[in-house]
């Protein structure tokens, strides 16, 4: 008796040693419904998503010269996936504004990783365009800026 | 029950030893009392999931020709670096961009033997700039650089055969050196073997390094006797402006050497000057000599590699340079010459030597004031032994071949023969400790050990024998490393990994002087190639009589253009592919089938050509060989190939 107790005791220690991060215990299960069901869905036009731009300011008039600078950028860094007015690898930015917040459009090119992770609209996206992900190409905040002032002219 | 309750831990802890650490392991740590798991040996190297390593180590490949990285105290492979060998993995010597780097004086040599990692110094401390190693086969001296770690530069040694004693800096790193452990007749001629004495000559040459750029060049080459040059250190503190390079076969044998070269009790550590060097150079007292060698180097904004021929050199006959070089007496065949980080003491590993001989940088200048001669060899002086003799490590082990030391006055000694690595203390010459090592080995590394400022901590033992250590894998095994810690009274075994080719040295850094400066990606903005495509827009197909060329681009997940025609039998096809990416770790790979070189691997804002000669007609496909995204799979594209004499008309397209 006492034998087969040890040899139990020291197979286990063994096991949890040796496995590491082995759940050693099955969580009660609950009748809550997992959080993500119970989330509101968000106006579109009320997210900025996650990352560095919490608040864009935009005027009433389109600024040519920053519009021109972005559509280099945008013509460098970003057609390889998104062409302007038709569905491509990514969804065409023209029109974006309407659907979605400057600070959002900003956000999602400066921080894409942690926005598909963590924004249920980005999150979306990315389950319709196949998980194809959404490239950092590392503009900095003023090309990103530039970018969106060129959307506006599509 | 209570003689259970103590029991119980005990069996545990063996069943775990057992279960984890493998036959070897569990029976190394059972043999001493206290073991591995009293000891915290397994937490000591332990570095978690997403932690960093306190250390990059450099091991060379040795007759792989490569050099490996590895992250202490975990001993995890981090990558492996191409020098001196084609790399399929990472198409080193397979892509147009790089096959200018293994260009020599013979042509395109595919290999060779790379013996000694150097890093670069800032006054005498490891600076994490580049890393110099040696090829040992075709001489030659290769560049890598910390920020891309990748081989920026490779220069060949003329005059040289066998270059060992090679790489090792100066302390601000404004030569990295290379002597002839070959000597070879100069000028190179055909000549009869058995003439060797006397015509044959060995060559120790100074390369110089651009501090801005780190461009190398030969700045001088010294004419020696035909003996061979086997290792070497240069001076640090007050010896700083001299190098020792140890010599064999003094004897000058031609022929069985293992006996016509282990004749005489001692051999020489050779002294040389060479801030006397750039004297006599600046003076004209030098000869420029023909010399057949080239200098091949990576431009960084371009990915390209261009090799450049040389036909002179410039060369110092010692007989005309009073004061460039003397000889201090050393027993016996002295491998390794190791200066201790004062500069004071220059220690000889007589390897087949019953004691070590350590000599003083003090005494040599005071015999050589004092003409302290013992005779001559060929025009250059023989300091008298004991007239530069510090003193002496009596009977340390059985062939001592390197030492390296920690910045607490502590020298550690590899024993190839006793398998052992000893401690002792420099200036009293008094042994402290001694660790056996499996098996047989060859160099030590401490962090920083050669350098005037030892980083210290640990200790790492490179092996030449394996046999039991791991797992077999049939009869080649690969070699092994330990590590010990030295930061105690004692030496302690940590862990015991296997290695890449022949490990000969190793250096290792502080990782923060390396990693703040790691590069990221290469910036579209500053791509040169001639090649490049840098966007879409920018892809096409163009034709050069019989030559192809295919400006390509790939972003997750697609080439631009996929559908490639109008190349047919009897072309040759350039794939000059520019990843598009700007981030961090998405390179992406192009396999085209029946390519008869490598994969292309591409950093993100790089441009790299894979030549491809289509050979039958037909339609063959191409793919992404780096798994990229959720839709890698479909990284795809199709090349089509028209019978030979026809005239396709060139299309590409994506998307069409």
């Amino acid at each position: 008796m006492k034998k087969s107790f040890i040899a139990a005791i020291v197979l286990s220690f063994g096991l949890v040693a040796c496995g590491g991060g082995g759940e050693a215990s099955t969580e009660t299960t609950t009748k809550e419904k997992p959080k993500s069901m119970l989330k509101k869905t968000i106006d579109p036009m009320q997210d900025k998503g996650v990352g560095p731009i919490t608040s864009v300011t935009i005027d009433a008039e389109i600024n040519q010269e920053m519009a021109s600078a972005g559509k280099e950028v945008y013509e460098k860094m970003c057609t390889a996936c998104h062409k302007p007015t038709e569905k491509f690898i990514g969804p065409a930015p023209k029109g974006v504004l309407d659907r979605r917040t400057p600070e959002w459009v900003m956000n999602m090119i400066l921080n894409p990783e942690q926005m598909v992770k963590e924004n249920d609209a980005a999150k979306k996206l990315l389950m319709e365009y196949n998980g194809s992900p959404m490239a950092n190409q590392n503009l900095t905040e003023e090309e990103a800026r530039q970018v969106l002032e060129y959307f506006r002219t599509l | 029950m209570k003689k259970h309750n103590l029991f119980l831990p005990v069996i545990a802890a063996l069943m775990l030893m057992v279960s984890c650490g493998g036959p070897q392991g569990g029976a190394e740590t059972f043999k001493k009392p206290g073991g591995a798991l009293s000891s915290n040996a397994a937490e000591r190297v332990y570095v978690a999931p997403g932690e960093y390593d306190e250390f990059y180590a450099f091991l060379s490949g040795g007759f792989s020709g490569q050099l490996a990285v590895y992250g202490l105290p975990s001993g995890r492979l981090l990558k492996v670096i191409p020098v001196f060998s084609v790399d399929a993995e990472k198409a080193y010597g397979f892509n147009e961009e790089t096959k200018p780097m293994l260009e020599t004086s013979f042509g395109f040599v595919p290999w060779d033997d790379s013996h000694h990692p150097e890093l670069s110094q800032t006054d005498g401390t490891t600076d994490g700039r580049w890393i110099f190693i040696n090829g040992n086969n075709t001489p030659r001296i290769a560049r890598i650089s910390l920020e891309t770690f990748e081989t920026v530069e490779i220069i060949e040694i003329p005059n040289s055969g066998g270059n060992h004693s090679s790489p090792f800096t100066t302390e601000n790193t404004e030569y990295v050196v290379a002597g002839t452990r070959f000597a070879v007749p100069n000028p190179q001629r055909d000549m009869p073997i058995n003439e060797y004495k006397g015509n044959f000559k060995g060559a120790l040459t100074y390369i110089s390094v651009d501090p801005e750029d780190g461009d190398m060049e030969i700045a001088f080459q010294i004419l020696m006797p035909g003996f061979d040059y086997d290792l070497s250190h240069s001076g640090k503190g007050k010896s700083h402006g001299w190098t020792f390079f140890t010599t064999y076969n003094t004897e000058e044998a031609h022929t069985l050497m293992e006996i016509g070269a282990s004749q005489r009790d001692k051999d020489f550590i050779a002294a040389v000057n060479w801030k006397k060097a750039e004297e006599y150079l600046a003076a004209g007292n030098f000869k420029e000599v023909p010399a057949n060698y080239v200098n091949n180097e990576l431009d960084e904004d371009s990915h390209t590699a261009t090799s450049t021929k040389h036909t002179t050199v410039k060369v110092l006959i010692p007989e005309d340079c009073p004061g460039l070089v003397y000889f201090l007496p050393t027993p016996k065949s002295p491998h390794g010459v190791d200066v201790d980080p004062t500069g004071e003491y220059i220690v000889g590993n007589g390897k087949l030597s019953a004691d070590m001989s350590v000599h003083s940088f003090t005494k040599m200048l005071n015999a050589i004031e004092n003409e302290l001669y013992d005779g001559e060899a060929y025009g250059i002086p023989i300091l008298k032994y004991d007239e530069v003799l510090a003193g002496i490590v009596t009977e340390p082990g059985l062939g001592p071949l390197h030492t390296e030391f920690d910045a607490f006055g502590n020298a550690y000694t590899t024993f190839f023969i006793s398998s052992e690595v000893v401690k002792w203390k420099v200036g009293t010459w008094e042994i402290l400790d001694r660790v056996p090592t499996y098996y047989s080995v060859g160099h030590l590394m401490i962090p920083g050990g050669d350098s005037k400022h030892p980083d210290g901590k640990y200790l790492v033992a490179m092996n030449k024998i394996t046999k039991d250590r791991y797992l077999p894998t049939g009869p080649e095994m690969n070699h092994s490393a330990q590590l010990y810690d030295i930061t105690g009274d004692k030496m302690e075994l940590l862990l015991d990994f296997p290695t890449i080719g022949e490990p000969h040295y190793a250096q290792a850094i502080p990782a923060d002087r390396v990693m703040q400066h790691s590069k990221k990606f290469y910036k579209l903005d500053e791509n040169t190639h001639p090649y490049k495509a840098l966007n879409e827009n920018e892809t096409r197909m163009e034709r050069d009589g019989n030559d192809v060329h295919i400006y390509m681009t790939t972003i997750r997940s697609h080439f631009a253009p996929d559908n490639l025609q109008g190349v047919k039998v009897g072309d040759v096809v350039y794939f000059h592919v520019t990843n598009l990416e700007q981030d961090w770790d998405v390179p992406h790979g192009l396999a085209v089938m029946g390519a008869r070189n490598s994969e292309l691997l591409i950093m993100p804002g790089q441009t790299e050509t894979m030549k491809w000669i289509p050979q039958r007609e037909g339609v063959y496909p191409f793919y992404c060989t780096d798994f990229c995204s959720a839709l890698h799979q479909e990284m795809q594209g199709y090349i089509r190939v028209a019978p030979k004499g026809s005239n396709p008309e060139l299309k590409w397209s994506l998307n069409e």
